[in-house]
């Protein structure tokens, strides 16, 4: 039986004070082709034997990544995850404990946020770093709102090079929290002018690099131009294996950083949880959202660890917070410093490196292929190709051959159909020469 | 000697010219503690009286400073920015957080003066 505290009377009171008609009112945001009518038309029981069996011919119709030809990228790139990863982050310490409220019995994970945040300072150049947020498109929308605080104003632009699925979470941020975001459409051939666009009402500009269709491009201008202008440069990274190779955001002059770290130490895991890295200046330090963790000395003198500047959060601050995350993705932002430091310094630029090795080698073979033209001039581990028909439909016939052959742009902007021939491609450290070869076969054939 | 108001929350108000300076009292500041951050408003903003003016930060907590009069913020202090311990060491002289423009001087007048506030804090102690 079912424990279910509240009696009819309790739950008419409820309703009454928030003035819903009914439960069900409360869902009516949701589509009624999503929502569930009746019980779920399940067996009362079943021997665990035969839910085992059940389960698991369930689970094989899944195709996974791993058990492919995968090319997908798009904001998720599946690397190897070293088995060291998996065995010290299931360490019970770890793998329980929630975000510290007592932070100082706690120190062992304050110092391991403290290093996470000291690793994503360095690679991204930055002065200071939270604890991490909930992913990257998330992590994109407190920089868009912490960059309004600090200017006093409320307008951002996003890049068109910008995953649009991160242009929505801003977009939804904005619409209820009373900013606005003006989204460029799709820029495959990266030639948007974005300082043509600031004005004084700008309080950021956000690009990603490298962008949605792959373009790497220097932004110490565009970052220049917003300073003059009053407003910030922030800048998204939805693979962070590129900053092994890459001029970092902070050395092209970004105010803030926000990215995914999904990459390092994490799985794709069917789209989460992420990690949502954010880093900025010291000056801004106040206006950051989220935890900190930081160094400090006990009163003999010893070096421990603290959550600091915590006034900007939540729990002190109450409605007038920084923003409203009172927690960290801990566990994937262990994952991915563990996987960092078992890389180290060399060993990070050494894997950015073969990440690009293997991307350039798979696009002369794409290109090698009749009607399959690649739009970049430079690219990390990721690139469009344009294909010489809608390439969603190319894309399903390469999955019944065990390919999985990117992402169409067609699924990123279903209703721009001048992007429904693009097809945006990465190879990473996991694609063997073997794969690329016949990636390229099956699309030559499938043309 | 310029006419200086207080509030009942501690902020002091003081003419100068056409412009209202605000701050926090010493004994503000005594209460606060260390003050770490004051964030202060935008210049041009437009404040209605009991508008949240400013943020006072101390390493005990985070207090929200309101406007005591109406006003358009004419500057703020940035000095605060690189040394907000002005707050603590001159809470009424380099410690100010902003001015006002436009403030109505009735409504001004209508506050506290020194002796009325001495005597507000004896009654607090």
């Amino acid at each position: 039986m079912r424990y279910l505290p509240h009696t009819d009377a309790d739950r008419r009171a409820m309703l009454a004070a928030i003035s819903a008609p009914s439960i069900d009112a409360l869902y009516r945001d949701v589509p009624a082709s999503a929502r569930l009518s009746g019980l779920l038309d399940l067996p009362k029981h079943m021997p665990e034997m035969e839910v085992e069996r059940e389960l698991t011919a369930l689970a094989a119709r899944n195709r996974s990544a791993g058990a492919m030809a995968s090319f997908l990228g798009g904001g998720a790139y599946r690397h190897h995850v070293p088995a060291a990863v998996d065995h010290l982050i299931q360490r019970g310490e770890f793998l329980t404990s929630y975000t510290p409220y007592q932070p100082e019995v706690s120190q062992g994970t304050l110092q391991m946020l403290f290093e996470f945040q000291t690793q994503v300072a360095l690679i991204s150049d930055m002065e200071v770093a939270n604890a991490s947020m909930y992913d990257g498109a998330t992590a994109a929308a407190e920089a868009v709102m912490m960059a309004n605080r600090v200017t006093h104003r409320k307008k951002a632009i996003l890049s068109g090079g910008l995953h649009p699925h991160y242009c929505e979470v801003v977009e939804n941020y904005a619409r209820w929290c009373g900013f606005e975001a003006t989204c460029g459409g799709p820029d495959p051939q990266g030639a948007e002018d974005l300082a043509r666009q600031i004005d004084g009402d700008t309080s950021c500009v956000v690009v990603q690099s490298p962008s949605v269709f792959g373009h790497i491009k220097g932004y110490s201008a565009l970052a220049a131009a917003a300073q003059k202008a009053g407003a910030l440069l922030v800048f998204v990274v939805t693979e962070i294996v590129s900053l092994g190779l890459l001029t970092p955001p902070g050395a092209m002059g970004a105010d803030i950083v926000a990215a995914e770290g999904q990459s390092l130490g994490n799985a794709l895991n069917f789209g989460g949880p992420y990690l949502g890295l954010f880093a900025t200046r010291d000056r801004y330090v106040r206006q950051m959202p989220g935890r900190i963790a930081g160094e400090t000395v006990d009163a003999d003198g010893r070096r421990g660890w603290v959550l600091t500047l915590s006034t900007r959060e939540q729990h002190i601050r109450r409605e007038k917070a920084t923003s409203n995350i009172c927690t960290n993705s801990g566990l994937c932002a262990l994952a991915f410093s563990i996987h960092l430091s078992l890389l180290g310094e060399d060993g990070f630029a050494r894997l950015a490196e073969i990440n690009h090795a293997r991307a350039v080698q798979l696009a002369e073979k794409l290109a090698a292929v009749k009607g399959v033209t690649v739009l970049n001039d430079g690219f990390f581990n990721e690139f469009t190709v344009r294909l010489p028909r809608p390439a969603a439909p190319v894309v399903d016939r390469l999955v019944e051959r065990g390919v999985l052959a990117g992402v169409p742009a067609s699924r990123l902007w279903p209703e721009r159909r001048d992007v429904t021939d693009l097809l945006i491609v990465a190879a990473t450290e996991t694609n063997s020469v073997a794969e690329m070869d016949f990636f390229a076969q099956s699309l030559a054939e499938a043309l | 000697m310029a006419e200086i108001r207080f509030t009942k929350e501690h902020e002091w108000i003081r003419i100068e010219g056409d412009v209202a300076v605000i701050g926090i009292t010493d004994y503000a500041q005594q209460q606060l503690g260390d003050i770490v951050y004051v964030e202060l408003p935008a210049v041009g903003k437009k404040l209605a009286k009991g508008d949240e003016a400013a943020v006072v930060e101390s390493v005990k907590a985070a207090s929200e400073v309101y406007a005591p009069v109406s006003g358009e913020v004419a500057a703020v202090n940035d000095g605060l920015g690189a040394n907000p311990a002005l707050v603590n060491s001159s809470p009424a002289g380099d410690g100010w957080f902003l001015k006002l423009r436009g403030a109505d001087a009735a409504e001004i007048k209508g506050l506290m003066d020194e002796a009325a506030y001495k005597k507000y804090l004896e009654g607090l102690a």
